[in-house]
């Protein structure tokens, strides 16, 4: 899995070159053999990157659910984000924002 | 009903019944059941109980109301003390004993009812009480007897009152009982019903003097048990209810003094909790609130920006991660900034979280932000939430609270009881603190461009339209813009936010701070300024009366970009920037830019920051025309903006073209200016002019169709469907700053490469 993200994160930096704005940088490539999950990518204009691991078990979510969750993440994340007290790089301990996330997964189980 | 005035006391007391009575939480109807039962429990005769029924109204209502309940109260009091029962005695007879109330958790009530008799007098006394001195010996108080009406310095104990006796207020002490409460439930009538609430009333406001009663009352809560029985009713099942009652008495407390009294810590034990009435803030918790906000940004309509706020709250001690909540909770509509409602509920859930009470999952209703004008909160000071949302149909906001639409009615009564107000050690040291939320507006680096997407929210903006719409009354010629005009105005940041954005629109694209306000104001401002701007070419400054509203601030100046701006202008014969500078709902710069010939590289981005469209210069004079054709316009402007076009032909051509061809079109990328490079700034000026023409063509229709109705409602419609469209344009243009951003991302990856190819060696 730590390979996986770090790849992951390396294919978006090369990413970062053309489109930056793309919203949905799907990354729907990554499927390992033994581990069948998908990782999808979403990276904002300032460069936060969202990544989300599915298991491939469930049926396969539309390209628009995953990024009309990434959407909902990147809300909520500014969100956090406008809160003063939060120091970017922390780990987010936002109630609000972990409802929202968890409201998240029963679509995607 | 016939005017009810009631004293503090009188005021507390009867919050804390019909909490009491209030078992469904609703605030509004005291349960039948409940309310019949308290007044069989004060003894009187059962048509007595009927007649009150009668005067108070509940029978013609079918239900008791808050109003009908005081009344009621009010009555029984009356009928208690021998007075003939007529609806004149409700305001005519002095120095009415409370109502009491004999039955198992009469006890109390009787407690309290002798108590607040005998507070009236005390509770003047009461200034400094609020932090009731923690040791306060209570149990002495105890052992006082209550049926000294006297006001007795000591009993702590009577505390459930005398804390809420604080200092302004005298009522409070129901406060106190509730604590104690709270923490003796069990305990209740019991003990010492006899030291009596009337005492400590009196005490208090001696034992103020000393504090150490107040403290005492609450930090001895255990001894006291008893004494809670004032708060008794909230012994038995209203429990709930109590707290809520209580933090309008912890409140009345705790804003007092804070500041200066070192128990303030136990003090704010006291109360604020409230979870649902608890939640509500008095007036002194209020006014100290205000006070607060006062001295971080003067400006009570403005907005204290995060980092300020994080300073201050931060001076209160709480741990981070309960800041932070509280931040969510209180920062309603997300835009980084506290306004005096939102800095108001945040400084509330600091004190009660000081105080001990749990952080809610949600906002609470009461500390909901006023969408309205604060001069609303005159009425309901207490109550800032409620007020906020009557105006806002469609953008209630959200989820704060579900039922908010219900509380926009205010009670006819008063909050209540004092709570504990809790001052931040800091606090005498003065904070002054942070910088003024206007520097947080402009982001200083205004090439940031995108920090990270702001979602825009409509809904503040819209309910900030209802503001104005509201306000609107009196503006007969103003269009649909002006009160958005007239609203920012009200709210300096906004008006910053608007300006800024306006002359950068790629401020409100990255600025984390703009909020939905800025943005659909903004359109409309733009457009009103792009319509003064023509009226103004050539004109005073006080041509642009028509469209706009009063003249605003120029907020839109307030940046850097609005320097350039009136650079700008002064290069284009300044024609359109007299217009802009002087009437601050104009977004001037907007058709100037393109009109400034291709050097003045400024005026693209002061104007609009339009991204570069193409141009359409060539075509000046034949464009001119269409302005005359524009009959969105005002007349003015169109004379105006003849008279410009006369001046300045070729400023006007893209303007024009654009205004001609795309309507619509995407509205004035002010964004877009931070955004573009000096080689962008041409293409960009010309498609700012277009733009800005097009927007001002767009919202100059816009104001016209209010206008013509002249109802709030259309009002509404029609500042919904402007936001509509200002939506689009914005989603475009924002799409149009993301092609911007890609290229200047090429452009750096391009340079990074460069950069590598001279430093081959440093990797190694």
């Amino acid at each position: 899995m730590v390979h996986t993200s770090l790849d992951v994160v390396d294919e978006k930096i090369s990413a970062m070159g053309k489109a930056l704005v793309d919203q949905r940088e799907l990354y729907l490539g990554l499927l390992y053999p033994t581990e069948d999950y998908k990782v999808y990518g979403y990276v904002t204009n300032s460069k936060v990157k969202f990544v989300m691991v599915v298991d491939s078990s469930n049926t396969a979510l539309r390209d628009n659910e995953i990024r009309s969750m990434f959407r909902k993440l990147h809300s909520s994340y500014t969100d956090v984000m406008c809160n003063p007290f939060y120091n970017p790089g922390d780990r987010i301990q936002s109630r609000a924002f972990d409802s929202m996330v968890a409201s998240l997964m029963p679509q995607v189980c | 009903m016939e005017g009810l005035t009631l004293s503090d006391a009188e005021q507390k007391y009867y919050s804390d019944l019909f909490s009491y009575c209030d078992i469904e939480s609703t605030k509004k109807v005291a349960a039948n059941g409940r309310v019949l039962e308290l007044f069989r429990a004060a003894q009187l005769p059962n048509d007595v109980v009927l007649q009150i029924t009668e005067l108070c109204g509940a029978k013609r209502l079918g239900y008791f109301g808050r109003s009908q309940f005081y009344i009621a109260l009010k009555l029984v009091a009356v009928a208690q003390s021998g007075f003939p029962l007529r609806v004149e005695s409700i305001n005519t007879v002095k120095d009415l004993p409370l109502p009491r109330f004999v039955a198992s958790k009469n006890e109390q009530e009787s407690r309290h009812a002798a108590s607040y008799s005998s507070d009236s007098e005390n509770q003047g006394s009461y200034s400094g009480v609020i932090p009731p001195p923690p040791g306060r010996g209570q149990v002495k108080k105890g052992s006082v007897s209550h049926d000294t009406v006297q006001p007795r310095a000591a009993a702590d104990q009577q505390e459930p009152a005398s804390p809420v006796v604080s200092p302004q207020q005298s009522p409070p002490a129901s406060p106190h009982t509730w604590r104690k409460h709270t923490r003796h439930p069990s305990g209740g009538n019991s003990e010492r019903p006899l030291t009596g609430p009337g005492p400590f009333w009196s005490p208090f406001g001696e034992a103020q003097s000393g504090s150490s009663a107040g403290d005492a009352v609450w930090s001895g809560h255990s001894p006291p048990p008893p004494q809670e029985n004032w708060v008794s009713f909230a012994d038995t099942p209203p429990t709930s209810t109590l707290l809520t009652m209580h933090p309008a008495s912890v409140q009345d407390q705790t804003t007092v003094r804070t500041v200066a009294s070192a128990t303030t810590a136990n003090e704010i034990r006291r109360q604020s909790s409230s979870y649902d009435d608890p939640w509500k803030i008095t007036d002194e918790q209020r006014q100290y609130y205000v006070n607060q906000f006062k001295t971080i940004q003067p400006d009570l309509n403005g907005f204290i920006p995060g980092s300020a706020a994080k300073e201050f709250f931060t001076k209160s001690k709480l741990p981070i991660l309960e800041l932070s909540h509280i931040w969510e909770l209180s920062d309603f509509d997300k835009d980084g900034a506290l306004t005096l409602d939102e800095f108001c509920a945040a400084f509330h859930l600091v004190v009660a979280r000081k105080n001990g009470y749990d952080l809610p999952e949600k906002l609470p209703e009461s500390l909901m932000p006023k969408l309205i004008d604060l001069e609303d909160s005159a009425d309901v000071g207490d109550q800032p939430g409620e007020v906020g949302y009557s105006g806002s149909p469609a953008e209630a906001p959200p989820s704060k609270s579900p039922s908010m639409p219900s509380l926009n009615q205010t009670w006819p009564e008063l909050n209540q009881s004092s709570e504990q107000w809790e001052t931040f050690s800091e606090r005498s040291s003065s904070s002054q603190t942070l910088t003024q939320f206007d520097s947080n507006i402009a982001p200083a680096d205004p090439d940031t461009a995108i920090v990270h997407p702001v979602p825009i929210r409509m809904t503040p903006s819209k309910i900030h339209m209802q503001e104005m719409e509201l306000k609107r009354t009196g503006s007969d010629h103003t269009n649909p813009t002006s009160p958005l005009l007239v609203k920012t105005s009200d709210l300096s940041e906004e008006n910053k936010i608007n300006s800024s954005v306006k002359f950068a629109s790629g401020n409100t694209v990255a600025d984390g701070y703009s909020s939905s306000d800025s943005f659909t104001s903004d359109p409309e401002q733009i457009g009103n300024s792009v319509t003064h701007q023509r009226s103004h070419s050539g004109t005073s400054p006080d041509s642009a009366a028509p469209p706009p509203p009063p003249p605003r601030p120029q907020p839109s100046h307030s940046r850097s970009s609005s320097l350039d701006m009136n650079r700008t202008f002064a290069v284009t014969t300044g024609q359109q920037q007299v217009g802009v500078v002087a009437h601050p709902p104009a977004v001037p710069p907007r058709p100037q830019p393109a009109q400034a010939a291709g050097p003045v590289v400024h005026r693209p981005v002061d104007a609009d920051g339009l991204i570069t469209h193409t141009s359409t210069s060539p075509q000046q004079i034949p464009e001119q025309p269409n302005f005359a054709d524009f009959s969105q316009f005002e007349v003015f402007a169109a004379s105006n903006v003849n008279e410009e076009q006369d001046d300045e032909a070729e400023k006007h051509p893209e303007v024009l073209p654009s205004k001609g061809t795309t309507p619509l079109a995407p509205p004035p990328k002010p964004v877009r200016r931070r955004l573009k490079s000096e080689d962008e700034l041409r293409p960009e000026v010309d498609e700012h002019t277009q733009k800005t023409g097009v927007l001002a063509a767009v919202l100059a229709s816009q104001p016209s169709i209010p206008r013509s109705v002249g109802k709030d409602k259309k009002a509404i419609q029609a500042s919904i469907r402007r936001n509509k469209e200002t939506n689009t344009v914005l989603a475009r243009l924002n799409s149009e700053l993301q092609q911007q951003l890609k290229d200047v991302l090429e452009e750096r990856i391009s340079l990074e490469v460069q950069l590598e190819q001279l430093r081959p060696f440093s990797h190694l």
